[in-house]
């Protein structure tokens, strides 16, 4: 099983909904997808959905992390939504949870950020 | 008790990752493991292997990752071993968040995701010597039920 990465734009907030496996191999791809697209389209905020992820290591934190860091120098916010309990304790340990925003729903995390 | 006993071995490429822990995984079906037992498990061999891929070999595909596993007991021994560089600081390695490849958005989690999953944790390397990591899980006795 490898990673099926799904990008939608809504009122210059990104959502990146990942189903399948985010590991070394597939975070790479992801980054490939999304780096440039942070720099070069109008994006103020990204939604991380992550309802479908069943499998993630430490990979995947460092590519979350380095997004967020992305959205970070334009002044934006990165939530997090709907992370099974396996991905949650990965979370967790490294610390994501401190500086992350989350909640439970997409619904939830395009409210946060005033998208209607 | 006869121990039962696996071996693999594969090229080092980042498509592989997904191969060795379901391969591990695989193995260890028969036991009645608890869904975040073999989550662990697939976790960690997915972090040991990743890093002989890119630490131990930094990328080149025509080396090989090698994988024992084995089951004694209530007891489950991973092995995951590379001939690749070696780790010259062990100690820093060891460390959260530690990592030599920040530009590579490496998050210098690995070995503390290991320590966390698995009971112990055992590194032996050297420069130019490769790296073996040998990981041990208990898991409780009545669920293993399998060995004749």
């Amino acid at each position: 099983m490898s990673l099926h990465i799904d990008l939608s734009l809504k009122d210059h907030v990104l959502i990146v909904r990942l189903q399948g496996e985010l590991d070394h191999h597939t975070s790479d791809e992801l980054r490939r997808k999304v780096e440039n697209l942070i720099d070069e389209k109008d994006i103020t905020h990204i939604v991380m959905s992550l309802k479908d992820l069943n499998f993630m290591d430490s990979s995947g934190i460092g590519v979350i992390l380095g997004r967020y860091k992305q959205i970070s120098q334009k002044n934006g916010e990165m939530v997090v939504c709907s992370v099974n309990p396996m991905i949650r304790r990965l979370f967790e340990l490294s610390g994501l949870f401190k500086i992350l925003k989350y909640k439970e729903s997409e619904q939830e995390a395009l409210d946060m950020l005033g998208v209607a | 008790m006869t121990a039962n006993y696996m071996e693999i071995r594969f090229a080092a490429l980042s498509e592989n990752e997904s191969f060795a822990r379901v391969a591990v995984a695989a193995f260890l079906a028969h036991l009645d493991l608890t869904v975040e037992e073999m989550e662990e498990i697939k976790t960690v061999v997915s972090e040991a292997v990743t890093n002989a891929i890119i630490h131990g070999y930094e990328q080149e595909p025509q080396q090989q990752v090698y994988i024992s596993t084995s089951i004694e007991g209530d007891r489950i021994e991973i092995i995951v071993e590379d001939k690749g560089i070696g780790i010259a600081n062990l100690d820093e390695a060891r460390q959260p968040l530690f990592t030599t490849k920040p530009e590579m958005e490496r998050s210098g989690m690995g070995f503390t995701i290991m320590e966390n999953f698995m009971d112990a944790v055992e590194v032996t390397t050297g420069v130019g010597q490769g790296t073996r990591i040998r990981m041990i899980k208990k898991v409780s006795p009545n669920k293993i039920y399998s060995q004749g």
